[in-house]
């Protein structure tokens, strides 16, 4: 597995750890209320299990074992996906902190409505730079001209 | 594929049979009204879904196809990936009877079940991401190709 899969697919793990327990304590809200402010991490919890963990640990296993570019093994410019990797979890952390944060905070603040923004727009980069970098991997099986073959 | 990467797949077919069949039920409750008892599987639908059907599915093809750990425990130690099993499924099934009960008639008894499961869930998860988090690494001799 590939450094930048390994760094995926661990941060993955994180957030499901992370969302499990989040998960956890709003059903156990549901079943013995203890602090009605936890229902304010319902939407965290969506984020992190949707996009920090599901699709994160898709993209990283997809840039582990789609079909190379040459023989020579290169999964193509890997840029994109480190900066993929910045703006998605960047996203996460945004969206998954916006509700509990606008359940302390005076209501009409504008760094929350921006919070919102950032976030979809870090969500939409994200999309946009692993498309980019998978695209030209998704290809039919072929025989690959061998490094310095002719 | 390996024994118990086909109990985790086989269950995870089960749970979307169920998935469907409940996501089925709100629908035509949407079109036809069938009565109010319905809307409340809606959390249950989605849990069915994303616990039972998508994690679990990710659960047991990663603990057959990520890097094995070494030639003597290519899987790491069996009883974390049973633990897995056994809570996620366990924690998910009391979820499923227990939700709508409480959601209909608020009990104890209905509560604690919830408590209970949310408990073998997040055991079951915490224990996964502790079996697989060893096994995601470089092929054994990448290092030295390099």
């Amino acid at each position: 597995m590939p450094a930048l899969s390994r760094l995926l697919v661990r941060t993955a793990l994180v957030w499901l750890a992370l969302g499990y327990a989040i998960g956890g304590l709003l059903l156990s809200q549901k079943g013995y209320p203890i602090a009605n402010w936890l229902w304010s991490l319902r939407y965290t919890h969506v984020h992190i299990l949707l996009v920090g963990w599901t699709v994160q640990l898709a993209t990283g296993v997809a840039f582990w074992i789609l079909p190379r570019l040459d023989a020579s093994g290169s999964r193509g410019d890997e840029r994109p996906v480190r900066w993929y990797y910045g703006a998605l979890n960047a996203g996460v952390a945004l969206a998954a902190l916006h509700d509990p944060l606008a359940a302390i905070a005076p209501a009409g603040q504008p760094w929350l409505r921006a919070m919102l923004v950032l976030a979809g727009l870090l969500y939409l980069a994200a999309a946009l730079l692993f498309v980019r970098h998978a695209w030209p991997r998704i290809v039919a099986f072929r025989a690959l001209p061998r490094p310095g073959g002719g | 594929m390996y024994l118990q990467s086909r109990y985790f797949i086989r269950t995870a077919l089960i749970w979307l049979l169920a998935a469907g069949m409940v996501g089925a039920a709100l629908l035509v409750n949407q079109g036809l009204a069938l009565g109010g008892w319905v809307g409340v599987l809606q959390p249950t639908f989605y849990h069915l879904l994303m616990v039972g059907w998508v994690t679990q599915l990710i659960c047991g093809v990663a603990l057959w196809m990520f890097p094995v750990l070494s030639r003597e425990q290519p899987r790491g130690p069996a009883w974390m990936g049973w633990a897995t099993y056994a809570g996620l499924n366990l924690g998910l099934l009391l979820r499923v009877l227990a939700e709508p009960l409480h959601t209909l008639a608020p009990a104890p008894w209905t509560g604690a079940l919830l408590v209970i499961s949310a408990a073998l869930q997040v055991g079951a998860i915490w224990i996964f991401v502790l079996a697989i988090w060893p096994r995601v690494k470089a092929p054994r001799g990448a290092a030295e190709r390099a």
